[in-house]
């Protein structure tokens, strides 16, 4: 029995059975990040003592009778989320020395839950960009093929997760930074409804459509880690005081008879790699075959989707970003003459490009004689984008298409191209601007081997609904079960 | 849409950004290339349509005004690049 690759609900079974500890688990896990991290680079900060003697607690609780399904389980967080005493970079030299006076809600909760905390994983500086080469650290590999990119921003999280660095990881996603990064490591990612999980102490992107979720090795851990983190919380006034359903739940219903809508647009879609959209054509087979039926629907705005986002989120980031002024916390250049230069220095050196670019976006889109032209009227087209989705849900319960067009791409391929590396994110990004929530399950692989992900997109807080059919789908497929072939052991 | 190389360098300034000669035109050529990409929203009718800030109707959240923890002085300083007696120190503001 290989610890480190147990699912979540495995893992808790034999705590609960007491045919493992959480301290044995937990090393195991340790040492499979010793081992690995040379090749996948996944983590900026691996908290080993604190995560030992965490551990060594969920031990003492368990033997006490109390065993949660997250207790004594290892978990990762993308370095995008607070840690009270423990480093958070953003994946940003800004923040490179930055250690948070507090935790995040979802931290709290986990730690509440008894969830053993290893590590705070890679991503692209301040989640902005689809490969995690944005990083101010240093690159993370994908553990099917250590040439290629793992996805992005939360791409620490996916790679982690894959190579059984640790049972389950937190990420966030804005444009797809979960989903697309879960899709290319073979790994399931759900974004929730906006406001279903608290962002207090998620270091913010773009505000309205940053959200936490978790990327783990099954769906069912999925809905495990989800009914941890979720719940409405005082501290963020965009959480939503709406009781958590039992998402475990919720899986033990089949889909016999559950409308599954296949945007029209989607198939003709330029760049969209003829094996995922035969991957996905196969899923939708599949379901069928489970008894779901499929209505052809139609999201006419989509299409200026990515257009909507590169406006919206740039000019939400402008204004977030500024609190970086070396001021309060964070790198400061030591050879400002004044404040005014200071700033500048800092944030110069401080931030990498892709940062830089996006904050000149924003402020250009947000600036005199632009506002209207640019945010106004992206937040229209924002609007026509919510009513697709109105319309379509209104005859079918789920929407699947793919998560990402390509597989994962070459280390180096896109980088000096943000706008073909925007692209990538065609098909995540209308879930945040309609703040619905949407997840990405394994549904094949390429030739070369490189997994392939089905993305599946429900009703404001129709988690239970996107995570069934995932669930369904994965046992029927068995694909969870395939783990990345790494070429050394621990 | 083109950016100019001057434009380019007068809202890093807003921004409070320093972009060294090398990267303002690459980054003009670049935040050009996304703006013209963007253009294409322009061909949307969106007469009479509301603009959406966030995806669900969120109305403001109160609580009851009752005194609360604060984060503590030293902590709130704790992450600061320099500080002194107490307070986040800057380089010279007036001259």
């Amino acid at each position: 029995m290989t610890l480190y690759d147990l699912s979540i609900e495995e893992a808790h079974r034999l705590l609960k059975n007491k045919e493992i500890t959480s301290r044995e688990l937990t090393q195991a896990v340790l040492d499979r990040i010793a081992a690995a991290e040379g090749r996948i680079d996944a983590f900026l900060t691996v908290t080993a003592e604190e995560a030992l003697a965490q551990a060594a607690a969920a031990d003492r609780s368990i033997a006490a009778g109390q065993c949660g399904p997250l207790n004594g389980i290892p978990v990762a967080l993308k370095d995008v989320i607070c840690t009270r005493g423990v480093r958070t970079t953003c994946g940003s030299k800004i923040l490179s020395s930055f250690i948070p006076p507090y935790d995040a809600t979802v931290v709290s909760r986990l730690k509440r839950a008894g969830a053993v905390i290893v590590g705070k994983l890679n991503m692209d500086e301040f989640a902005m960009g689809s490969s995690t080469e944005n990083s101010g650290f240093k690159i993370t590999r994908n553990p099917w093929d250590l040439t290629r990119i793992p996805g992005g921003s939360s791409g620490g999280s996916a790679a982690a997760v894959a190579a059984g660095m640790c049972l389950g990881a937190l990420g966030s996603d804005t444009g797809g930074s979960i989903r697309q990064p879960a899709s290319h490591c073979g790994v399931v990612g759900i974004k929730p409804t906006y406001g279903r999980v608290s962002r207090y102490g998620l270091v913010a992107y773009a505000s309205s459509l940053d959200q936490i979720g978790p990327l783990t090795r099954s769906v069912a851990d999925a809905a495990l880690v989800l009914k941890g983190i979720a719940g409405h919380d005082p501290a963020d006034s965009t959480s939503v005081p709406l009781a958590v359903p039992d998402y475990t739940a919720a899986l033990g219903v089949g889909i016999k008879g559950a409308r599954i809508g296949i945007p029209r647009e989607y198939a003709a879609s330029e760049g969209l790699d003829p094996e995922v959209l035969a991957a996905v054509e196969g899923a939708v087979r599949t379901l069928k075959s489970l008894g779901a039926e499929c209505v052809d629907i139609s999201l006419p705005h989509t299409k200026y989707a990515v257009a909507v986002y590169y406006v919206i989120a740039p000019c939400e980031a402008s204004s977030n970003l500024a609190r970086y002024d070396g001021v309060k916390y964070g790198f400061r250049a030591d050879d400002g003459a004044d404040l005014i230069h200071m700033y500048r220095r800092t944030r110069s050196q401080g931030f990498g490009a892709e940062v830089q670019r996006r904050i000149i976006i924003g402020t250009y889109c947000l600036s005199a004689g632009y506002y209207d032209a640019y945010y106004g009227k992206a937040s229209q087209v924002r609007t026509l984008i919510v009513e697709d989705f109105k319309k379509a849900f209104e005859v079918c319960d789920v929407i699947a298409c793919p998560t990402a067009p390509t597989p994962a791409f070459r280390i180096g391929e896109k980088i000096d191209d943000p706008l073909t590396m925007y692209l990538s994110d065609i098909f995540t990004i209308s879930a945040n601007l309609a703040g619905i929530p949407a997840l990405s399950v394994p549904c094949g692989f390429s030739a070369a081997g490189l997994p392939i992900g089905l993305q599946l997109l429900g009703t404001h807080f129709g988690e239970e609904s996107i995570l069934r059919v995932a669930h369904h789908f994965e046992q029927a497929k068995g694909l969870f079960k395939k783990r990345p072939v790494l070429s050394f052991t621990c | 849409m083109k950016i100019t190389k001057e434009e380019v360098l007068h809202v890093a300034h807003l921004a409070r950004l320093e972009i060294g000669e090398s990267a303002v035109e690459r980054f003009a050529g670049q935040i050009g290339d996304i703006l013209a990409y963007v253009d294409q929203l322009k061909q949307v009718d969106t007469a009479g349509v509301r603009p959406t800030s966030h995806a669900l109707a969120l109305t403001n959240a109160f609580r009851d005004d009752v005194e609360n923890q604060h984060l503590p002085r030293e902590e709130s300083l704790a992450n600061a690049p320099q500080q002194e007696d107490g307070n986040f120190l800057v380089p010279k503001v007036v001259g």
